[in-house]
């Protein structure tokens, strides 16, 4: 697609703020959750967990459980299909336990009875016997020589030799000479930093219900990212045939990435093969801290060397993460991103993903990308703090634009950076004065976006109204963007047309609603199959009038001759057309299947005012602003509260959230009482920037906006928290203990 | 498990006394069905004590006030008279969770539960304050410091329930206030508490207490820093020697709410703030 084709202006539905169609349903409580399905005869399931962090499991004792007259079936790991490897394998490994438990948590067996109460007591007469393994749960420990090996020979062909076997995965790009940069920088500075893995902290616990025969067929309703990624592990790992597997998502209260693994759904599946019931199965608060996927904790080297003036000459980074007992850790794209905002002659950066006894993390918007902007913007905005230079002149004399290579490789196509920038500049709060014992911090982020495997069907209806099925669970006021934009090419009113999230059953092959790609690519899908419709009805009316389908366009929701030689016809509207349908050719529904590959990048720039208590330690978030290159707001409102809950969960992840493990290895904070995820008034009201630079690669410009927004509060809000407290803080989170620490290490020297 | 619902304190003292197994006192429940519910503690029997005429009331007595033992945190502070008089005991009562547990929670829960970092504990300590507890066949007094003797432990025997809060009457030119320290704004629980209560004559502290949370295995009450205050008026050197008193009285652990460190030096910097108000207040400052 070229920018020619792209869709600027114009716009009657695409850009105004239609209520949400789910909004009633979720508002009067009538929306359907994962928990809130219920089918006759249904058992309850509970999980059988490992207590250790590292250990062999030597016997599995169920005879206790399966005496008890509630209880309908137990399960282990022999009960899933064999044979499975590679990355199969280590999905079905994390679902259940094999030979060895590999984190606090990990899941050994599972029982469904007849209640709740039932299963859970019998889950604790299963009887496990472990022998203890040493473990290690921090990234740094886990690299040296003498830490546990999780699982030797797991490393890929990437791993250089002599590295320790749970590194498992090395990234190595760049461009430049690194060395030549910092010989002509006039200043250099080297820091290290340290990030905790933070949960996405969803609202919703993970839950499904299941229903197999022993003929194979299966029905299964939960919560989840993307049903069509959860009917095809299921399969694999039930050893079932793909098809006969119907997964319908249910609403879904939250998933931040979290929700595109899979846990509990096969298993709820087998307990319900081996009872012959429907099975229902519900994750606690605590089984979601322990055994889902949280981030990545990280351990980062940067050295970045900047002119007088502030032209950076060169940056090099080195990222460690630590994604569980799995290969996975987003290694690759931390360091990919590191350096993404700026335009680098000397850029250098490696990754290193590394095995330790932790769940396996799981994606968690934008994942790694934040963590690597903490780092390198941390160290910008101390080259600016020493070089006395603004940071947001810094950051623009040094910006990509379109045509720079990228620090990891290709050239940037058309991106907003510098329009972010400006408008932070611009904006009222980038003049306001700072109050006392407050710190202002700035910060850029980067986010790639993806397009991914995509189908949609618009089928239209004898009344003319339009039924639009999408494959991409709604995660964030989806399904509003996607009736604007089929209202927007069909021409009838946005209440005309309503868009479910269909069945496996329905819809060809979706990927998950991940990478931002919703808005991108299922608007995309949907302006396309919605014109594919157009073009059947403008074919319709041809053959009416007894012309060329050529001749007749569609304007306004009718089609029209199109121009005093193709003849002088009344405009049919759309409904009259369809409710002749059934006597013109049959049922009208547009469709696209395909894998749009045009998601364009974004960037952000944030603005943080912070105010810290230099006798406690603790910090408050004051003033906070959000600038953003959507491409093009479909629904601005949903594109706003992206951008806020980006900043509401960065805010999380740099001042207190973190996990935290105990010497034994075991998960210290299992709920939210201690994993302190931010409450109501700990946030401002956080303002918002929607810059619009349209993405060449989507028919109205569109760009994903949900996981750009959290890549820069960490580093925005650092840059503040130090800018208040006179000391640089290099480690996450910022809590009080290690801010008053930082405190009492400046004032002894 | 078995649920009661006895009718008076006897007959909730004598269940308990007959009872062979976990026993637990129902008040608000904020604590014991958590409990219930994470498998930390699953009692044997439930002795629902809200049942009991009159431990819904709070009543103003000669010499003070009477809290019953199903008063809930929501109606001390809608109370139109307790709160002038105790504000600081009502508002660390009133930092206890969110609406709905507010709704609930008990100033006897909070104390029985035997948590160090209590928030209404230190403040009735503070305050002087006591409780009653009753026994089949008689009655006894104890100082509300002496009731907590380590985490989730209390000096109640087997056959005892509280049967009332006493809160004595504040004094003419006195003050009280609580403070903790928390990371977030709200729903957290005490990385540190503090309260004073103190009597002035004229800008001269003449009276003192100061007592401390969540940096020992229960409450403590720190006499040195009383002493650090009283016949001062609260003046930089005051404050100071109050601060290194209250952090010298600490004793805490590490987790994963709080250091050791951090625990003993925001100890000081609580007291400093917390003596500031009920100087204030003392003095009729609003
Ligand atoms: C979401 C949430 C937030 C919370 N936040 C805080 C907080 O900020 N600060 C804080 O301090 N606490 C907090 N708590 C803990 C709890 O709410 C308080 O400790 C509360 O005061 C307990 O009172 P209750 O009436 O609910 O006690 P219950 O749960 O009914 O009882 C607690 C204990 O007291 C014993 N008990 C009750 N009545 C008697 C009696 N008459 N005689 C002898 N023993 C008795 C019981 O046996 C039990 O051991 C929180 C709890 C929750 C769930």
């Amino acid at each position: 697609m070229s920018e020619n084709d792209v869709k600027t202006n114009g716009f009657k539905v695409v850009g105004t703020r239609p209520n949400r169609p789910d909004g009633t349903d979720k508002v009067t409580g009538r929306a359907k959750f994962g928990a809130d399905m219920a089918a006759p005869g249904m058992l309850h399931a509970a999980i059988v967990r490992s207590p250790h962090a590292h250990a062999k499991i030597i016997k599995i004792d169920t005879s206790k459980a399966e005496a008890l007259a509630d209880v309908k079936a137990v399960m282990t790991r022999a009960d899933f299909a064999d044979g499975l490897t590679g990355g199969d394998w280590d999905v079905l490994e994390n679902i259940m336990a094999g030979e060895k438990t590999l984190y606090d948590g990990h899941a050994v067996a599972a029982v469904a009875a007849t209640s709740p109460l039932a299963a859970r007591d019998a889950a604790k007469l299963i009887d496990v016997t472990y022998e203890v393994l040493p473990h290690v749960t921090d990234v740094d420990k886990a690299m040296v020589t003498d830490a546990p090996i999780i699982r030797a020979g797991t490393a890929d062909a990437s791993v250089p030799e002599g590295l320790h076997p749970n590194v498992v995965r090395y990234h190595e790009s760049g461009h430049g000479d690194v060395e030549q940069g910092f010989a002509d920088a006039d200043l250099i500075i080297e820091d290290s930093f340290k990030t905790e893995a933070t949960h996405q902290g969803y609202i919703e616990p993970h839950a499904c219900l299941a229903q197999m025969g022993n003929d194979g067929r299966a029905e299964l309703w939960c919560c989840t990212q993307g049903h069509f990624n959860v009917q095809k592990i299921c399969a694999k790992v039930t050893g079932t045939d793909a098809s006969q597997i119907r997964v319908t998502a249910s609403e879904i209260g939250g998933g931040f990435g979290g929700k595109t693994a899979v846990f509990i759904e096969p298993v709820a599946l087998i307990l319900s093969r081996k009872s012959n019931r429907p099975v229902k199965l519900v994750m606690s608060r605590a089984e979601v801290f322990r055994a889902t996927g949280p981030t990545a904790s990280t351990s980062m080297d940067i050295k970045i060397g900047m002119t007088k003036t502030g032209k950076i000459t060169a940056g090099q980074g080195v990222f460690r993460l630590q994604g569980g007992a799995f290969p996975g850790a987003p290694s690759d794209l931390t360091a990919m991103c590191a350096f993404a905002p700026y335009a680098l002659e000397n850029v250098h950066q490696v990754g290193y993903d590394v095995m330790s006894n932790r769940p396996k993390q799981a994606a968690y918007r934008a994942p790694g990308s934040p963590m690597a902007a903490f780092a390198v913007e941390s160290v910008i905005d101390e080259l600016c703090n020493k070089l006395g230079l603004d940071p947001i002149e810094v950051r623009l004399m040094n910006a990509s634009k379109q045509g720079t290579k990228a620090s990891f490789g290709p050239k940037f196509d058309r991106i907003g950076l510098v329009e972010t920038l400006e408008a932070a500049k611009s904006h009222a709060h980038y003049a306001a004065p700072l109050g006392e014992g407050e710190g202002r911090g700035i910060s850029c982020g980067f986010w790639f976006n993806h397009g991914g495997e995509t189908a949609v069907s618009l089928a239209l209806s004898e009344d003319g109204t339009a039924a639009l099925s999408v494959g991409t669970p709604d995660i964030g006021g989806s399904r509003a963007s996607m009736c604007q934009m089929a209202a927007e090419e069909l021409g009838i009113p946005y209440d005309k047309i309503r868009t479910t999230i269909a069945d496996t059953a329905t819809l060809g092959y979706n990927e998950v609603s991940h990478g931002s790609r919703v808005t991108y690519a299922s608007g995309l899908a949907t302006i396309k199959a919605a014109r594919d419709a157009v073009d059947k009805l403008c074919g319709r009316a041809a053959a009416k009038w007894g012309i060329d389908r050529d001749a007749v366009f569609w304007e306004d929701g009718c089609a029209k001759p199109s121009g005093p030689n193709a003849g002088d016809f009344d405009p049919i509207p759309l409904a009259q057309l369809t409710a002749r349908m059934g006597a013109t050719g049959g049922p009208i529904v547009g469709h696209f299947e395909a894998t749009p590959e045009g998601a364009g990048v974004s960037f952000a720039t944030h603005i943080v005012d912070a105010k810290v208590d230099k006798e406690t330690g603790q910090t408050s978030v004051v003033r906070y602003t959000v600038v953003q290159d959507a491409g093009k707001a479909i629904h601005p409102s949903y594109v706003e509260g992206q951008f806020q809950g980006g900043a509401a969960q960065g805010i999380g992840w740099a001042l207190n959230e973190e996990y935290i493990y105990g010497e034994d290895g075991r998960l210290q904070n299992s709920n939210f009482l201690d994993y302190r995820i931010p409450v109501a008034s700990d946030l401002p009201m956080i303002d918002t920037v929607i810059v619009e630079v349209p993405n060449p690669g989507h028919p109205y410009g569109v760009r994903g906006v949900g996981e750009t927004s959290i890549c820069p509060p960490l580093a925005a809000i650092a840059n503040a928290v130090s800018g208040a407290a006179g000391v640089r803080l290099t480690q996450l989170p910022m809590s009080p203990p290690r801010i008053l620490e930082a405190l009492d290490q400046q004032a002894s020297g | 498990m078995k649920y009661h619902s006895p009718k008076s304190f006897e007959d909730a003292a004598a269940i308990a006394q007959n009872a062979d197994g976990i026993t637990r006192y129902l008040a608000g429940g904020t604590d014991v069905l958590v409990q219930l519910r994470a498998d930390v503690v699953t009692p044997d029997d439930l002795i629902d004590i809200k049942k009991i005429d009159g431990v819904h009331d709070i009543t103003e007595t000669g010499d003070g006030w009477t809290i019953g033992v199903a008063v809930s945190g929501a109606e001390m502070s809608e109370h139109p008279a307790l709160g002038m008089e105790w504000p600081g005991i009502v508002e660390a009562m009133d930092l206890i969770g969110s609406q709905q547990i507010q709704g609930r929670a008990t100033l006897v829960g909070n104390l029985c539960n035997g948590s160090p970092a209590a928030d209404s504990v230190p403040a009735l300590v503070a305050a002087g304050a006591s409780v009653t507890l009753t026994r089949t066949g008689g009655t006894r007094t104890v100082a509300v410091e002496d009731v907590p003797t380590g985490p989730g432990r209390t000096s109640l025997e087997k056959d005892e329930v509280v049967s009332a809060v006493n809160i004595p009457k504040q004094v003419e030119n006195g003050g009280d206030a609580y403070l903790r320290f928390i990371p977030r704004t709200e729903m957290d629980i005490a990385v540190v508490g503090c309260g004073v209560n103190l009597r002035l004559d004229g800008d001269t502290i003449t009276e003192a207490r100061v007592s401390l949370g969540a940096v020992a295995p229960t409450v403590l009450l720190v006499e040195e820093a009383a002493k650090a205050i009283i016949g001062t008026t609260l003046d930089g050197g005051a404050l100071e020697a109050l601060a290194s008193a209250a952090s010298t009285a600490c004793n805490p652990i590490d987790d994963k709410r709080g250091t050791i460190k951090f625990r003993t030096h925001v100890a000081g910097v609580l007291a400093k703030r917390a003596a500031k108000i009920a100087y204030d207040r003392a003095k009729g400052v609003k």
